[in-house]
């Protein structure tokens, strides 16, 4: 069936949006093929977006932890995170669509403020849905979005962060469906969205691929990535997927892995969700009994997500790609031990996956040579780790 | 309620189009969130929905992402789920309650899937509800639900919006079973839908015998009137009502009122 990645995947949405699915679709089908469409992007994500980003070798870190640790740069993305790669194609799409406006939904803000470079960049107007919870924690990602001209929209409903904010965002699509694209900032919702963002984001993984073989000589052991909805995750992943590597996808493991009634605290829905279905796919959902979705928690904004993309749940479930998570804690000494270390300061999602990677580094689990995908930069992340540090924590 | 036959609860729905049709009238569907603000005052906003003259009740099972819901709807859910609505709750309210009037369940597909597709259709059919109406499930991923509701006899109601192409309308209309249900406008539940010749188009557009009910942003008599004149078989009200219980003001009296005007304005010429 279409879209599906075995069981994972799909389109359940209402029936407004169907047509709207089958346009993009068949859109984003010819423009795949579509040379001029793909120069225009190359163009665009080199010299607006700062493409390719260096695969770095973080010499002191690989020191004291014993393997050889590389960074894929995506904090050296214009705007501060991959998200941009994603954002830009889809942009570019909806243009040649013939789309006026686009809506997104943002965590972090970092795929709201790459919308918003985007959308200015090409004469677009954009609405995008932030959690308020997300808007308080992360205010200068607004003020940069707004900057662009993009207006941002906080939602107050539910767990006021991601969620939510998908809902919202869905809600205008469902109503301005004729001249709005919907400009998902993840692999997750409906088919074809998990395909088009994974393809762009790919970007990162066929980089990565070539600069290890460069300076390796061969692939990597492994590769380590944090995962919300899984964009970078799938992006570093993909062009590996038929290699002999190793691929952990770590997840926000929150205060606890533990569960109430309407909350998890935590965000891991590849380790600990149910199968279900959330924002037009089925994949792994945390959810109570009954299927009520809960809200989910994590010091990372951009982690802070209920979901997953439905081909990361399948990859799991063959055994391609390992799950594993890492709790707010260690996800914070990762963030201090990378600035300390390396003078690079990453996004307290991308500190995910460093802390996985500090953590496991003499387990012999991780090989002897690691990527890890640098996904964002931490400079968003300041205010409320500074509010943490002086005890008086915000999130 | 008691339980069904085979083919019973779906012939509910069928029936009733046949008797009003007969009468020369549209039906009135009402939706109310089941639960909202309490399971017994549920019981009593059905049995004033039965006295002021509702034709068919949907009981929406409230879902924490309700995504083609506005912020009435929405609230309500919220509401509904606080105070400890859930699956089994919800079943054992049907069971529970004494009425005739054909039952409608509205909600969405994680709920179903969490409880099971095969159980929750069984659930249905014996607790006494006819049909199935889940906004986020289109008819190609509907394969497995249409069967166990076929097999149980539960009705499976699916929308046609106005950007619903004629291919789909078809597979749309060829699945459906009870109603056909009509979304005059893009949008979520809620707000005020102007109604006018473009629904007189869009019922036209649907050639199916099937009966055709209009929703979404449907409030008055007034616009009831013009559903009917347009060809609508039934005209579905939800958010009003829905407001009328989050008042917390009069509400049996007000529900009973809002459903007896609406009704008023559901005679075919």
């Amino acid at each position: 069936m279409k879209g599906y990645y075995g069981k994972y995947g799909g389109q359940f949405v209402p029936e407004l949006l169907m047509p709207a699915l089958e346009e993009l679709d068949r859109e984003y089908e010819k423009m795949r093929s579509d040379k001029k469409f793909q120069d225009e992007l190359d163009y665009l994500l080199k010299d607006f977006g700062g493409r390719p980003t260096p695969l770095y070798h973080a010499p002191n870190l690989s020191q004291k932890y014993g393997i050889k640790i590389y960074l894929k740069r995506e904090d050296l993305v214009h705007g501060g995170a991959h998200k941009l790669n994603n954002a830009l194609g889809q942009a570019l799409l909806a243009k040649h669509m013939g789309k006026k406006r686009i809506v997104a939904e943002t965590g972090a803000g970092q795929h709201g403020t790459a919308t918003a470079m985007a959308a200015a960049r090409l004469g677009m107007e954009a609405t995008v849905y932030m959690g308020a919870k997300d808007v308080e924690r992360q205010k200068m990602n607004v003020y940069r979005m707004e900057l662009m001209g993009t207006e941002v929209i906080p939602v107050e409903t539910g767990s006021k962060t991601l969620k939510d904010a998908i809902n919202e965002a869905m809600r205008d699509w469902v109503t301005n469906v004729k001249d709005t694209h919907y400009l998902i900032g993840s692999v997750v919702g409906p088919h074809p969205y998990p395909m088009i963002v994974r393809d762009f984001q790919s970007v990162i993984g066929k980089e990565a691929r070539k600069q290890i073989l460069e300076k390796e000589g061969k692939l990597p052991d492994s590769i380590v990535a944090c995962t919300g909805g899984g964009s970078n995750a799938m992006g570093i992943f993909h062009p590996f997927i038929k290699d002999d590597v190793d691929l952990f996808a770590v997840e926000a493991g929150g205060k606890e892995l533990k569960e109430g009634a309407t909350v998890a605290y935590h965000s891991a829905s590849l380790c600990e969700g149910k199968e279900g279905i959330l924002h037009g796919a089925h994949t792994k959902v945390l959810q109570n009994k009954d299927g009520q979705i809960l809200e989910s928690t994590s010091i990372s904004a951009g982690l802070d997500y209920a979901g997953v993309g439905p081909e990361l749940a399948y990859l799991v479930n063959i055994g391609r790609l390992k799950p594993r998570y890492i709790t707010d804690d260690m996800a914070v000494n990762a963030f201090n031990e990378l600035s300390r270390k390396e003078g690079i300061i990453p996004a307290l999602e991308s500190s995910h996956a460093v802390g996985y990677v500090l953590e496991n580094a003499k387990s012999g689990e991780l090989g002897e040579t690691v990527i890890i995908n640098l996904s964002g930069r931490g400079d968003k992340d300041l205010e409320s780790l500074i509010k943490r540090r002086d005890g008086n924590e915000n999130s | 309620m008691r339980a069904s036959l085979k083919g019973e609860m779906e012939m509910k729905i069928a029936d009733k189009f046949e008797e009003l049709k007969e009468k020369k009238e549209a039906a009135l569907i009402t939706y109310i969130c089941a639960g909202d603000p309490d399971i017994e005052s549920t019981k009593d906003i059905v049995y004033a929905l039965e006295k002021g003259g509702a034709d068919i009740i949907e009981l929406g099972l409230p879902f924490s992402d309700p995504v083609a819901d506005g912020p009435v709807i929405q609230a309500a859910s919220v509401r509904a789920i606080q105070n400890g609505m859930d699956t089994d709750s919800y079943f054992k309210l049907i069971s529970d309650l004494e009425t005739d009037i054909p039952l409608v369940c509205m909600t969405y597909y994680n709920l179903v899937y969490a409880h099971g597709i095969k159980e929750f259709v069984s659930d249905c059919a014996k607790s006494g509800i006819c049909g199935l109406i889940i906004p986020d499930l289109p008819v190609e991923e509907a394969g497995e639900l249409i069967a166990e509701s076929r097999e149980k006899g539960v009705a499976n109601i699916f929308m046609v919006t106005p950007n619903t192409p004629a291919d789909r309308i078809e597979k749309v209309s060829q699945n459906t079973s009870g109603f056909i249900y009509v979304v005059p406008r893009m949008g979520v539940t809620g707000g005020k839908t102007e109604l006018g010749e473009s629904l007189k188009v869009q019922l036209d557009g649907i050639k199916s015998n099937k009966p055709k009910a209009v929703g979404f942003g449907i409030s008055t008599k007034e616009q009831a009137e013009e559903a009917v004149k347009d060809g609508a078989d039934g005209v579905i009200v939800g958010s009003a009502l829905v407001n009328i219980v989050a008042s917390g003001d009069n509400v049996l009296e007000r529900i009973e009122s809002l459903t007896r005007d609406i009704k008023s304005g559901c005679k075919k010429a």
